[in-house]
């Protein structure tokens, strides 16, 4: 039994240790907002925060994060940045097939969270490890700036 | 949820009871704005028509006969629905219709259900207009009778029906269920474009909020009791059978529970995705590749180039091409070479199948109903209508999930046969899985050489391809192969728009090579404009014509490329000078194409540095694809395919050494990232005509833009893809 602290609640998870967080999450937990894309922390599909910063959950194992602070897409919405991420993501259509867009919107939180005024170069650094192969990049930008607009 | 029996459009009564329309699998509801209201538990549905069901709740619910697979025809079908039904928008939702080809058929392609082609809009224009207009009758004449008052005096808008004279109102929800009942009108007069007010303007996307919140559902989320999840140890040759495997280590693992050869691999079964994995990581497979495919992309190429020494089948022919280069002054010709390509799907392939007593359900990313519901039917020995297909979101798809040979539905299929339906099955092909699964945009080869006369006009044009056929095999065969020319090898080069006098495309299509080909976003045209523009500036070069200027020359019988071209030009100040950095190169570059019935111009910015790396700048794209339903869903699709074209042409390829694909992951085929995103334009030319499609018709001019683009910094035409930025070295 591992215990892991998602989106402030208590789970305790009966899985190997070195089970990746993402399949706990998905597979056991049922919570499949976090998505599988490449197992290799190569796509970004898998991001969630641990203590705030972005992780990428297959290349996590669960042993890992026991017991640290887990936030999912699940639960964006319940903070400030967050849920100004969110708004800017559905006012500007972002999303086409959308299965990067969890991933996408975890790592916009943290850039945000850190940085409330980024330029596109910073979005641009940021950002590089979530792939879209749908290619929303230039709406992904442009919401980022559209939420950090909305934050100020 | 409850339906009543009412008649269909086509007048024949379709629903049986419930049965119909009930979806076995909770789908969730595309609800956009209020969620609360349309969420209540009581509500109760009736169904208007096979596209239309309205609720007590006012919810009005639009099925869906094609696929999201990002490319907005939720939406797309929704607002034109909605449009003729006068409905609110902010109550409308959207499902994924059911396999039935008889009332879902996709019309351009008889009798089958499927989606592909960019056809989604075009081929359900009048279809779901009418489907809307006639449930706007409907709801009309239930409330002129409700009233006794005469239906000309009744006004429908924003999901109220409402007469001023008496100054009653109803809203749908309450005229649903006498809506039904009335008879389907037989004239269904559709609104003058002039009033509408949905189509053309900015309807918001009904799936943003599922997709931005964690809770759309995809293949790769569906959980059913008892499930058990699937992953296959596939051959590592395109051909290879199973010899014998040893699965004592993979059934020692924690979680696996069976472990099954099916004509695709060995299956590893397990409860949960991380457990299969490791269990078919355990495995040991000896694999017979005694009919294995064993040759290097490098090898299927250099046959290519030998098979293009000779002429093939022709495929279009005007004028006399033989005479023309025998007597031409200047001789222009160029050869281009395109590899495999993966569409690497964010979404890996996967699907969900449960074997029941009295039939078969199946959950997929579902994009070729008639074509798996058969193959599936036939495998199990049942009716087609006895699968049903539970159409999903998919994670992408850029036609890998319109498998010409169902082959991963299959597979799943397999495994459910293979231990005779004891539990339901989520097949997951991981990432390395769908990359080596093959069904790839196949290798192709071509060769071009125009002919100029005395006065140094463009007289002739030669164009052989060499490359696998995609539908040879395929149920489409029939349709589409036509004395042995498959039409979609050659599409983009044999209707060349160009006015050329003499012309010859002709065509080899090897039969020998192993690798299975599939069509990938755009299809023919992802190389065929790449040769044709890139060779036509490659004339204008020797012909010291300006690009542009050439075309518009060119195009004269052809209206809708030249106004592409021009806006786009216009739009990207062609002709005006780039300024340059120190050390930097930078060029503009202009193609055009048409594909899917729809026209597409883009202009390209780049900078190449000193060590020969290229920058994307700026694209300015002018695109012509009749009513625009939605002109942002339309930028939007303009854009991704920039960026999903320019990952092509930067970087995409897929090898073989020994028939070993090389490839596993999104190291060793990369796929563009954000920063080499570059910034888009999209312009749309204003038409009155019946909308085309947008999902594809972006992709074809991007690379072959770009590549004109570098030719004008450095001089030099890019005849390889992906580009080899080692050539542009300073
Ligand atoms: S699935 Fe984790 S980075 Fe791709
Ligand atoms: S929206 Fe499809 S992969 Fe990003």
């Amino acid at each position: 039994m591992i215990k892991l602290t998602i989106n402030g609640k208590v789970h305790q998870v009966d899985v190997a240790p070195d089970t990746p967080l993402l399949w706990a999450l998905r597979d056991t937990l049922q919570m499949t907002g976090t998505k599988y894309g490449c197992g290799q922390a190569l796509c970004g599909a898998c991001t969630v925060h641990v203590e705030g910063s972005p992780v990428r959950a297959c290349m996590t194992p669960v042993s890992a994060v026991a017991g640290r602070k887990i936030t999912t897409i699940e639960a964006i919405d319940t903070q400030r940045v967050g849920k100004a991420v969110q708004e800017a993501w559905r006012k500007l259509d972002v999303v086409q097939c959308g299965y990067c867009q969890s991933g996408q919107i975890m790592s916009a939180v943290a850039l945000l969270s850190q940085n409330r005024k980024p330029t596109d170069a910073d979005i641009d650094n940021a950002m590089s490890g979530n792939l879209c192969r749908c290619a929303t990049y230039v709406r992904i930008r442009a919401a980022i700036h559209e939420a950090a607009k909305a934050l100020a | 949820m409850s339906e009543i029996i009412i008649e269909n459009l086509s007048r024949r009564r379709f629903l049986q009871g419930s049965a119909g329309l009930t979806l076995g699998f909770c789908l969730p509801a595309i609800a956009a704005g209020a969620a609360g209201k349309l969420g209540a538990a009581a509500a109760v549905d009736t169904e208007i028509n096979a596209f239309l069901k309205i609720g007590t709740d006012n919810s009005v619910t639009i099925l869906s006969k094609h696929l999201e697979m990002g490319q907005g025809s939720y939406t797309g079908l929704a607002t034109i629905l909605a449009e003729e039904l006068d409905a609110d928008w902010k109550l409308v939702r959207v499902e994924g219709a059911p396999a039935d080809a008889k009332r879902y058929n996709n019309t351009f392609w008889g009798p089958a259900q499927g989606t592909g082609g960019s056809t989604a809009m075009a081929n359900s224009w009048e279809q779901m207009r009418k489907a809307g207009a006639s449930g706007r009758a409907m709801l009309v004449s239930a409330a002129a009778k409700r009233w006794n008052v005469g239906a000309a005096d009744i006004v429908v808008r924003d999901g109220i029906v409402s007469h001023a004279g008496s100054g009653r109102q109803a809203s749908f929800g309450e005229l649903a269920q006498d809506a039904a009942r009335e008879t389907v009108p037989a004239d269904i007069k559709l609104k003058d474009p002039k009033d509408f007010r949905l189509i053309g303007k900015q309807a918001r996307r009904k799936d943003s909020a599922a997709k931005t919140n964690g809770t759309a559902q995809f293949t790769q989320d569906v959980f059913l009791p008892g499930m058990l999840v699937a992953v296959v140890a596939h051959p590592p040759l395109f051909g290879a059978t199973v010899k014998s495997f040893d699965a004592s280590k993979a059934r020692a693992v924690k979680g696996v529970v069976d472990v099954v050869q099916i004509p695709q691999g060995v299956a590893v079964l397990a409860t949960d995705t991380w457990s299969a994995k490791k269990g078919r990581d355990a495995l040991s497979v000896s694999w017979d590749d005694s009919k294995a495919f064993k040759l290097g992309s490098d090898e299927i190429l250099a046959k290519y180039k030998e098979m293009a020494k000779k002429p093939g089948l022709v495929a279009a022919n005007k004028g006399d091409t033989a005479k023309t280069f025998a007597g031409a002054a200047k001789v222009v010709s160029a050869s281009f070479d395109f590899p495999y390509l993966a569409h690497a799907a964010m979404e890996p392939m996967n699907c969900v199948v449960q074997l029941k007593a009295d039939g078969c359900d199946v959950w997929n990313g579902e994009q070729f109903q008639t074509v798996d519901q058969g193959r599936v039917a036939a495998l199990f020995g049942l009716k087609p209508e006895q699968v049903k297909l539970n159409m999903l979101y998919a994670g992408g798809s850029f036609g890998r999930r319109a498998c010409t040979h169902s082959d991963y539905v299959l597979e799943a299929a397999h495994i459910v046969k293979a231990i005779n339906g004891k539990a339901p099955v989520k097949l997951v092909w991981l990432r390395e899985d769908d990359m080596r699964g093959g069904y790839y945009r196949p290798l192709f080869h071509h060769a071009l050489e125009a002919a100029l006369d005395g006065n140094g006009k463009l007289v002739g044009w030669r164009h052989r391809l060499v490359g696998q056929s995609i539908l040879t095999g395929s149920p489409f065969e029939a349709m589409m192969v036509k004395d042995g020319i498959d039409h979609v090898s050659v599409e983009g080069a044999s209707n060349l728009p160009y006015a050329i006098p003499n012309l010859t495309v002709d065509l080899h299509t090897p039969t020998d090579i192993g690798v299975p080909v599939l069509w990938w976003r755009s299809v023919g045209s992802s190389h065929t404009a790449y040769s044709t523009e890139v060779f036509l500036d490659q004339v204008a070069a020797a012909m010291s014509k300006d690009p542009v200027a050439l075309r518009l020359e060119l195009l004269a019988e052809h209206p809708h490329h030249a106004g592409v071209l021009k806006l786009a030009a216009e739009k990207a100040n062609w002709g005006t000078p780039l300024k340059a950095a120190a050390g930097e190169r930078r060029g503009r570059g202009v193609a055009v194409h048409e594909s899917f019935n729809s026209f597409v111009a883009h202009v390209a910015e780049v900078t190449i540095k000193k060590d020969g790396s290229i920058r994307v700048d700026r694209v300015v794209s002018a695109v012509d694809c009749g009513t625009a339903i939605n002109p942002d869903n339309i930028r939007s699709q303009v854009e991704g395919s920039v960026g999903f074209a320019l990952s092509a042409a930067m970087s995409g390829e897929i090898t073989l050494k020994g028939g070993r694909v090389e490839q596993g992951n999104f190291d060793g085929y990369p796929v563009l990232r954000i920063g080499d995103m570059p910034r888009v334009e999209v312009h749309i030319v204003p038409s009155a005509l019946a909308p085309t499609g947008i999902g594809e018709p972006g992709v074809p001019p991007v690379a072959p833009a770009v590549a004109n683009a570098i030719a004008a910094a450095t001089g030099k035409f890019l005849t390889r893809l992906p580009f080899n930025t080692t050539d542009l070295v300073a």
